[in-house]
């Protein structure tokens, strides 16, 4: 079942487009991980969401898909009475941000007073690199409702929030999965949640379409490196959540920067050579990988192109 | 009357002391009893050596690509024994967690000498967490006793190894674990089933002696940057420059291709097969 949960947000995700539309969900149930203190994770249909919770209300990272909104809330609900406060989006993608509309439509802002909502309409702020809203501002398909858009933009390498007794600092991972790709640092419950730049359940997806290149993963994986401590060897101390799979830490983020780094360097060999695509393809560059990521055409193909 | 509770109090104890002789007590501290595969468990594999391991292709690339600095990074140099390795090595110590008044056993613990794993083996029937929940390097294990056996099942292993010379076990594995005491000793049965890097389960099997007087020792462990690199690096062999492979087959006059390792390399009548395969000794020149 998981398996179906992966390959639908893999085929959304391919789409490459803010498909903010519907697909079918009727089966599809919200489970809820805790990771640390008030921080949980949600699992449903496209990419994994990140939950904190406090006196101050609640923030999100991702929204999954529209289609999903009413069995998010009731699982928002379960783990808090306050009202939805913040969105983060990590990235532009259909299966991140398809639910941003109805979520930042039951969310309340922090602004106002009693006189704002009467004004202009309430709804969460919705956070975003600023290239996740040019992408969802001028997409020609499925325009996004102006509710859904990240209007709280940040176009410097960062942008910090204190909320809910904690820093948070979202970090923009320049050319990775996207152009406009962050990722967010829980530092009081230590724990990052970090889209689409890393994922446990399959090769990435680089979207060369909007930016995306294989150093600019290497690059972000690093980063998240660099922000984990762990316990003790590469176990438990700051965890990281994943845009697509499960809860990881060091040493999973480790194997997959291994596993970026030795294929990136294999296609850069060939490349230098002279191989074509479809040479470096035929050579199986990854096969000591594929038995565990699967397919890896895709993959190998924008390896090649962003080298 | 009284005669009645106390028959009742004979029988309710008689009762349970059968039963718990159908489980081992396995606590206490365990010595690992090395005798010919010391040099395998004490200082480790040769490099380029995977004879009689189970491993796939993608395996052999895996370990042919394995450069041993890696170990130098300061985010490696803590890595501890993922629990299916544990037994290729050093002394464990074993001990119950039992409900306070009824007794019943909730876990059995386990601590490696090596790196001081600390691994709960579940004894009261719970589930495995779901497949998104966190894979750490000791896994989540259950137990149960079959006879006097204690069979555990471990799911939830992040990626670790078969061997320290680069032979990879996937996250995907799921391990299959008996102890079985004899008396003062006890054997460890490790079973990997890995679809991803094994043609067949892996077994290894180890031999432990109790000790009445070994006390447990700390492993503590600090990071340092021992030689200074750009952020990011992983050493590597490319396919093909690898130049430690050949080292092994050529100290011991090995036919090459079987270290190559393979599920047919771990059977008897490879043996016979092996004999008439060239050695590197006639291969010169
Ligand atoms: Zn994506």
């Amino acid at each position: 079942m998981k398996q179906i949960f992966t390959s639908l947000g893999l085929i959304l995700c391919l789409l490459c487009s803010p498909a903010f539309s519907q697909g079918d969900f009727a089966d599809v149930e919200v489970r809820i991980l805790p990771v640390r203190d008030n921080i949980f994770m949600l699992v449903g249909a496209g990419g994994n969401i990140t939950v904190q919770t406090g006196d101050q209300g609640i923030l999100i990272v991702d929204t999954q898909f529209a289609g999903m909104s009413d069995k998010i809330l009731a699982a928002l609900a379960e783990l808090s009475d306050a009202p939805l406060r913040y969105i983060i989006n990590t990235h532009f993608h259909g299966d991140h941000v398809g639910g941003n509309v109805p979520l930042a439509r039951a969310g309340s802002r922090i602004s106002g007073g009693n006189m704002r909502r009467d004004v202009t309409g309430d709804t969460a702020s919705v956070i975003a690199h600023e290239s996740v809203l040019l992408r969802i501002t001028t997409s020609n398909e499925n325009l996004m409702d102006p509710d859904g858009w990240p209007t709280s933009s940040y176009f410097a390498g960062k942008k910090d929030i204190y909320f809910n007794g904690e820093g948070i600092r979202i970090m923009h991972q320049p050319r990775a999965h996207t152009d406009g790709d962050s990722i967010v640092y829980f530092r009081r419950s230590d724990v990052i949640a970090v889209g689409d730049v890393y994922r446990t359940d399959a090769y990435p997806f680089i979207d060369t379409s909007a930016g995306g290149s294989i150093q600019g993963l290497l690059d972000a994986a690093q980063s998240i490196i660099d922000e984990i401590i762990p316990v003790y060897g590469q176990d438990g101390g700051t965890l990281v959540i994943p845009g697509h799979g499960r809860l990881s830490n060091l040493g999973d983020v480790l194997n997959w920067r291994e596993m970026l780094t030795l294929i990136r360097d294999r296609v850069q060999a060939m490349k230098d050579q002279g191989m074509t695509l479809q040479e470096v393809i035929a050579a199986r560059p990854s096969r000591d990988f594929d038995p565990r990521y699967g397919d890896s055409e895709r993959f190998l193909t924008a390896v090649y192109e962003t080298l | 009357m009284y005669k009645l509770a106390s028959c009742i109090v004979f029988l309710c104890s008689a009762l349970t002391s059968a039963s718990a002789m159908a489980q081992a007590n396995l606590s206490g501290i365990w010595l690992a009893n090395y005798t010919e595969d010391l040099a395998d468990r004490r200082p480790g594999p040769a490099l380029g050596d995977y004879g009689g391991l189970p491993l796939n292709e993608a395996n052999l690339l895996r370990a042919r690509s394995w450069n041993a600095s890696l170990l130098g990074l300061p985010e490696y140099q803590c890595r501890v024994h993922p629990s299916d390795y544990a037994n290729s090595h050093n002394n464990i110590r074993i001990w119950e967690e039992r409900n306070p008044d009824t007794l019943e056993l909730i876990a059995i613990h386990t601590q490696h000498f090596t790196w001081q794993t600390h691994r709960v083996i579940w004894m009261d029937g719970r589930d495995h967490p779901p497949p998104y929940a966190e894979h750490t390097s000791m896994g989540f294990s259950t137990g149960e006793w079959v006879g006097h056996q204690l069979k555990i099942k471990t799911t939830h292993l992040k990626e670790g190894w078969l061997r320290r010379n680069g032979v990879a076990r996937s996250d995907q594995a799921t391990v299959t674990e008996y102890f079985i005491r004899h008396g003062d000793s006890l054997n460890w049965t490790v079973i990997v089933n890995d679809p991803v890097y094994l043609e067949e389960p892996f077994i290894r099997n180890r031999d432990y002696f109790y000790s009445t007087d070994t006390q447990p020792v700390t492993y503590p462990c600090e990071s340092v940057v021992e030689i200074v690199h750009e952020p990011g690096y992983v050493p590597h062999y490319l396919m093909g420059n690898n130049p430690d492979l050949f080292e092994f087959a050529d100290t011991y006059d090995i036919p090459y291709e079987a270290t190559l390792g393979g599920a047919h390399t771990m059977y008897p009548e490879y043996r016979a097969i092996a004999r008439e395969l060239p050695r590197p000794s006639e291969m010169q020149d």
